[in-house]
């Protein structure tokens, strides 16, 4: 059992688990954009206004906001975890990889709590 | 034909070179192993691992023309088009990955620490009937296609996941054998095995990528076996 | 004298079956044990079985009886196996076999969920009254590649120690004989190490490639049988060489009896199935000393096939595709790889081959190795702390022809057997013999000879000559005066081998190295072999002389021991003494 404290669930279940989970919701979400988008004619700011301000939209929207950081963060952080190895940068392999980890990280904070931001404070 | 191989001997030289030779093979489609062998009586110095030359202990894993193999039963025809013709030179060089002894002998330490991390016995605490162990025909068959791993590391080495992390991802081969017990039928240590697995790099760091399916000299498939103890843990932990 | 010396309980030479076997027996009980090899143990020749593992485990037939077995091995063996030997062998079997199941190896199946027995040849019920049995237990035709495989991992559950990729060069024993154990150079290295142990047992395997048509692996050279009669230890029945009957022709790659057992059958180049003619019987399931020589009189009369008329066929298409790929799948593709034909389509062309040597060094059931006390004719004695298990070993099961199916069960027997004496030897004290400066000087010999070397003929052409000249000379049918030229040439071999030249000293590893000190091994074993098969002047299971086409029961009915101090031949009486059945007295040999 190999351990590792800054995977989303420190565990490799959960982790490709939500990676799933995650994925299906985006995909869903995109499917049901696209369906919309089609089937608007001629859209204009308050129908999709509207639209986007409807209770069942901005669950959808919290959803896709939290999937799609989720999935970053399980997906960037396989990437660092591959590349950013001592078989790369020797012994400052950590220091590096820990860094860009904590990087990633806060600039995916960033990114949910401006999109909850959006979804739930505008109203 | 000409033949350009990977030569290193870390008591004469400072870096490895590609060392290129010509051979005359008549035009016969021989394997690789033999065009070795014929080159070795030229210059005794070439090193290489050979044993069974028929493909089942697993000794002569390398690389040939880009991809692993068996040397002993690849033929030059199925190198690559045009190599048997000589119109293309043969190029070996050591299986990738794993760090060079010399010429094309790696070493296989990293590879087979993995295969023994995941117990590759089988485990059973009830005491042991006076005959066999009984066993289905379909319970048996349940092991086919898992049991009749060589270990020769072309898979593992072949395995991007594996190059990143060789110490921490347990790799093709080695996850191949962990399910080849889980498979057993005699075998009771299901939980124990399953639960060492159960983080980020051992299982999970396949990414379906399925080079071990290609290269495999056996015909065998690492990749489903890695989605069967998947689904294990998944049945276990949901 | 500066060598680094490591010291365990007991040492194992070679990581087969049999060489694991005792190791995991002695390792299991807690005793230091070290496992030498030369290869990555699962790269032992013992990987290339594929029939399986002939025991009266009463799977196929409830009523199968140890003591058929028995009769069989004895009948085989052309009835110079020793009695006691065999009828331990096929008594303690079944359980020997049942530990390999609970080992974790995987057996085919019946329907009962009972191990899966096939037939093979020479097997038969009721004393060669009751028809052929099936009595071989198989893992589909990859028997051999299952047990080496378990068997390694339970070494590394057990905490056996490996040194895998050493290669032991020579035995080391004191001035009285007795054995302390050996060098051994670290291949990935080169460094030369003495491994010091109370108990050295010999697992080194067969030395087919004496010959330059073999189904054995190139690193079958005959290592422990070079270092033994190097030490002065006499070797038993060398003369006797298997040549197995399906070898694919060109390749000399193994195709399995089993083919045979599970229905597939011998012709010639008109088709016809010539083996009804030389075993009204058995056929295609005769003994294997059998089925070679009526092959090679075929082909000798004309009805072989291909551009020199030099193999015949294995016919298989018959028995269904789906037979073939169930029971038979790692044929299908050695066919397709090495003779390009697809069995399930076209009959394999093949021709006999080289397989296995029945001689070897003398032991008793123990795995002891013996000397004879007071000339050739005398009492067997033990060499203190020398063991030999397996191919290398001559217990002797086999006598002058094995069955198939046999020496797997001879490994997991005799292995077993080895680590339980030394086991119990262990436990009441065994001593560790020490040897001086100089007798550690005398076993490096060798190797310094090698790396000391200046100029000469090359490895690789001297190994070429060997073979051919024992292809030439002692092959499947054999001459007196052939026999006496093959000597000879030997001889002048042995010369030049003495001054042949390693080129390349370097210490990482170097497989020239190893391919050299190999060489000495290959010239001790056909060396003896010749000089044997010269000397018995009969006919006698593997062992076919056109000059002596006869058994010669009042002369012959007895092991020959060939002496490496003297280079003579001479005899030691065949056990005919079981301890719980009644002895199988010599009759003609028909199947």
């Amino acid at each position: 059992m190999v351990t590792s404290v800054t995977s989303l669930g420190r565990n490799g279940l959960y982790d490709w688990l939500i990676q799933r989970v995650s994925a299906v919701v985006i995909a869903v979400y995109m499917i049901g954009m696209l369906g919309f988008l089609i089937t608007q004619s001629n859209l204009d700011f308050d129908t999709w206004s509207a639209f986007m301000g409807s209770a069942p939209m901005r669950i959808a929207n919290t959803l896709l906001v939290l999937s799609v950081a989720a999935h970053t963060w399980i997906g960037l952080w396989s990437v660092t975890t591959d590349y950013l190895t001592s078989l790369t940068f020797g012994k400052a392999a950590t220091k590096v990889r820990l860094v860009v980890q904590m990087v990633i990280a806060l600039l995916l904070l960033v990114y949910v709590l401006w999109g909850l931001l959006m979804i739930w404070g505008g109203a | 034909m000409k033949v350009s191989i990977y030569r290193y001997n870390p008591e004469t030289d400072r870096e490895p070179a590609m060392k290129e030779y010509e051979l005359d093979t008549q035009g016969k489609d021989l394997m690789v192993l033999d065009v070795l062998n014929l080159l070795k009586e030229q210059d005794p110095s070439l090193s290489f691992r050979r044993s069974c030359r028929e493909g089942v202990c697993g000794s002569d894993g390398m690389n040939m023309n880009g991809k692993n193999g068996l040397a002993c039963i690849t033929p030059l025809s199925a190198v690559a088009p045009g190599v048997k013709e000589g119109k293309k030179p043969l190029v070996l060089r050591p299986l990738p990955g794993l760090p060079v002894i010399r010429d094309l002998v790696v070493d296989m330490t990293m590879f087979y620490n993995q295969y023994e991390k995941v117990q590759p016995y089988l485990q059973n605490n009830t005491p042991a009937p006076a005959i066999e162990r009984l066993q289905s025909p379909e319970d048996r068959a349940k092991l086919d296609g898992l049991y009749e791993c060589i270990l020769c590391a072309c898979c593992s080495t072949s395995c991007p996941s594996w190059w990143w992390n060789p110490e921490k991802f347990l790799g093709p081969a080695a996850l191949l054998q962990s399910y080849r017990f889980l498979a057993d039928s005699r075998d009771n240590a299901t939980e124990d095995r399953l639960s060492k697995m159960d983080d980020p790099f051992s299982l999970f760091r396949c990414h379906g990528i399925m080079n071990c399916v290609s290269v495999c000299p056996k015909g065998l498939n690492p990749t489903r076996a890695i989605g069967h103890i998947r689904s294990m843990l998944l049945e276990r932990g949901v | 004298m500066s060598i680094r010396t490591i010291t365990f309980d007991a040492i194992v030479v070679g990581g087969g079956g049999a060489g694991m076997r005792a190791s995991l027996q002695m390792a299991q009980s807690g005793f230091k044990t070290a496992l030498i090899s030369k290869v990555f143990p699962t790269r032992s020749h013992t990987v290339s079985a594929q029939g399986g593992i002939t025991c009266a485990i009463a799977s196929s037939d409830p009523n199968d009886d140890w003591r058929w077995h028995m009769y069989d091995t004895v009948k085989g063996s052309d009835y110079i196996g020793d009695q006691d030997a065999i009828e331990y062998m096929c008594q303690v079997g079944p359980e020997a076999v049942f530990e390999l199941d609970h080992m974790g190896l995987p057996f085919s199946r019946t329907e009962e969920g009972r191990i899966y027995q096939r037939p093979f040849g020479g097997q038969s019920k009721n004393f060669g009254e009751g028809g052929q049995a099936a009595r071989t237990c198989a893992a589909a035709d990859r028997t051999g590649h299952a047990l080496l495989h378990t068997l390694y991992q339970q070494n590394l559950k057990s905490g056996t120690q490996f040194y895998n990729e050493w290669y032991a060069a020579e035995l080391v024993k004191d001035s009285q004989d007795n054995v302390c154990g050996v060098i051994a150079i670290n291949i990935e290295s080169g460094e030369t190490v003495f491994f010091k142990a109370k108990a050295t047992v010999f697992a080194t395997g067969g030395s087919g490639r004496i010959y330059s048509s073999t189904t054995n692996a190139l690193i079958n050279t005959g290592d422990g049988v070079g270092m033994a009669l190097r030490a002065g230890v006499p070797v038993q029945d060398i003369e006797m060489w298997q040549f197995h009957p399906t070898g694919i022709a060109g390749a000399g790659v193994l195709v399995t009896e089993g083919c045979r057992g599970e229905g597939g059958y011998l012709i010639n180049k008109d088709g016809e199935r010539f083996m009804e003619r030389y075993a009204p019987n058995a056929k295609d399931l005769a003994s294997r000393d059998v089925v070679a020589r009526s092959m090679m009189m075929e082909i000798l009369d004309g009805r072989g096939d291909g551009p020199d008329g030099s193999y015949v066929y294995l016919k298989l298409d018959h028995l269904g595709e789906e037979v073939l790929h169930s029971r038979l799948p790692g044929i299908c593709e050695l066919a397709i790889t090495f003779a390009g034909t697809d069995p399930v389509k076209e009959p394999i062309p093949v021709v006999p081959t080289c397989h296995y040597m029945m001689g070897g060094i003398p032991t008793n059931v123990h795995g002891q190795a013996l000397k004879l006390s007071g000339g050739h004719e005398g009492d067997a004695q033990a060499v203190n702390g020398l063991f030999a298990v397996g191919e290398v070993a001559c217990v002797s099961v086999h006598g002058a022809n094995r069955l198939g199916g046999n020496s797997l069960l001879d490994l997991v027997v005799f292995g077993r057997a080895a680590g339980l004496y030394i086991e119990d030897a262990l436990r009441q004290g065994m001593t560790q013999y020490e040897p001086s400066n100089d007798d550690l000087d005398r076993a490096l010999s060798r190797v310094r000879r090698w790396d000391e070397s200046k100029g000469g003929e090359s490895v690789a052409s001297l190994r070429k000559e060997l073979q051919s000249t024992m292809q030439n000379h002692f092959g499947v049918f054999r001459k007196g005066d052939l026999m006496e030229e093959g000597v000879e040439k030997l001889a002048n071999l042995r010369e030049r081998i003495a001054n042949a030249h390693l080129e390349d000293k370097s210490g990482a590893f170097n497989t020239a190295r190893v391919e050299a000190l190999e060489l000495d091994n290959l010239l001790e074993v056909a060396e003896a072999t010749a000089i044997a098969a010269a000397g018995r002047t009969e006919s006698r299971g593997a062992h076919s002389r056109y000059d002596f086409p006869d058994r010669d029961d009042e002369n012959w009915l007895c092991h020959s021991i060939f002496d490496p101090l003297t280079k003579q031949l001479g005899k030691r009486e065949v056990n005919f003494k079981p301890k719980t059945v009644d002895t199988f007295q010599p009759k003609v040999r028909t199947y």
